[in-house]
């Protein structure tokens, strides 16, 4: 049995730190979240969604909060965009929700700007107000027509 | 002509021949893996072999990767002013491509190849027929323990491939260039995603280390029983499993979708 010891330790450690690693990978890079926290899934519906695209993150005052998990086409052709956010965070009924890009180039995000009622978005509730993406193609050119205009 | 159409139908039924032996092989192994005794003994020695010995050369690898990664994409991100985006490049092309087959490629040289070697030469010596006249099955006593750790090492050798890597990129791109730690790791944790990522390369390393055991012992099990036979045998699974690793990385990316 003493040589079989040494063998033991070797797998036992080599099964331990693939394990470690596999766990680093997993949870901390990969963002791996086991059981968690507690989420609800608020909609809002946008005219525009620009380049949104599904796992964009949901930020309250820039911290990341949640994800948006669907994006569909709703009966009046309006984008209709679900949020899968933290359930304590107590979003009061007139926050809105606008969608905003991290940098001149960076990706779309949903930030979440607090209103001042009292109650609170319930699991499935949808907000009131919405703000579209900005598009930088639009505000070019409605700035050449308005300069068109006032020549 | 006659001729070159006979040579032709001869190749292709040796081929199919040969696809039917290795899959009759393998059916064989799972069997084998269900039947009792369980030969833990047998799969804990053969881990130790191709996991625990192979932990230094895959630390090592990892490790250089990162850096040449680290130093190559900081200079060419550099000329962009995209230095941030070192930890997603990294992270992506890490854990996606170049962890999984690269790992395989390593394991394949310090491993398959010895496996094919061994059982080889247990072949030569008449140790298999002499494990068959005391009525116990080779596939099930030396084959199945050995397929089964090259199986479930892979995907730990992996993990360790590209956690070390992910800490050569940062010794270079962060110690030596001057990136910010926060800011290449933040661009790590945020590019890469477990589902599509994290999940890709498990089953990547998994299929791979399947592919390897399956033809390393195959190999080794068909070999001729001499010493020319069980070089020639080593080489032939070095090169087998090195281009079925690289074909079946082109499909299972293509698949999965990238």
């Amino acid at each position: 049995m003493e040589s079989h010891s040494t063998r033991d330790l070797g797998v036992g450690f080599f099964v331990l730190i693939g394990l470690g690693a596999l766990a680093y990978l997993s949870l901390q890079v990969g963002g791996l979240e086991l059981g968690g926290q507690e989420r609800i899934v608020l909609r809002a519906t946008f005219d525009d969604i620009g380049g949104l695209s599904v796992r964009a993150p949901v930020r309250v005052a820039g911290v990341k909060v949640g994800q948006v998990s669907s994006i569909d086409l709703d009966d009046e052709l309006r984008a209709q965009v679900s949020l899968e956010v933290e359930s304590d965070l107590g979003l009061s009924i007139d926050s809105s929700a606008a969608i905003r890009t991290a940098g001149l180039l960076g990706d779309q995000f949903i930030a979440v700007e607090l209103g001042g009622e009292d109650a609170v978005l319930q699991d499935g509730e949808e907000f009131t107000f919405t703000e579209s993406a900005l598009s930088i193609d639009k505000l070019i050119g409605r700035f050449i027509h308005d300069a068109g205009v006032s020549n | 002509m006659t001729n070159a159409v006979a040579e032709l139908g001869s190749r292709s039924t040796s081929l199919i021949e040969g696809l039917g032996r290795v899959a009759n092989f393998g059916g064989g192994l799972l069997a084998s893996l269900f039947r009792r005794p369980s030969r833990f003994g047998f799969f804990l020695s053969a881990l130790f072999n191709t996991g625990v010995l192979s932990i230094a050369l895959i630390c090592l690898s990892g490790f250089t990767v990162g850096m040449v990664l680290g130093l190559q994409l900081y200079t060419t991100l550099s000329r962009f002013g995209a230095e941030e985006g070192l930890g997603a490049v990294v992270g992506l092309s890490l854990i996606r491509e170049l962890g999984p087959v690269l790992t395989g490629l390593l394991v394949t040289g310090r491993a398959g190849s010895a496996i094919t070697a061994e059982i080889g030469a247990m072949k030569a010596t008449e140790q298999l027929d002499g494990l068959r006249m005391m009525a116990i099955d080779p596939m099930h006593f030396v084959a199945m323990p050995r397929a089964l750790a090259l199986t479930l090492s892979m995907p730990l050798l992996n993990a360790l491939f590209i956690t070390l890597s992910f800490a050569g990129a940062y010794a270079v791109g962060v110690t030596l260039q001057g990136l910010d730690g926060g800011v290449y790791l933040a661009g790590l944790e945020n590019a890469v995603r477990f589902g599509e990522d994290v999940g890709q390369s498990l089953l990547k390393s998994l299929v791979f280390g399947l592919l390897l055991g399956l033809i390393a012992t195959y190999k080794g099990h068909a070999c001729a029983p001499d010493a020319a036979g069980v070089a020639r045998a080593t080489t032939s699974t070095v090169v087998t499993a090195s281009v079925c690793i690289l074909l079946a990385d082109y499909v299972i990316t293509a698949l999965w979708g990238v």
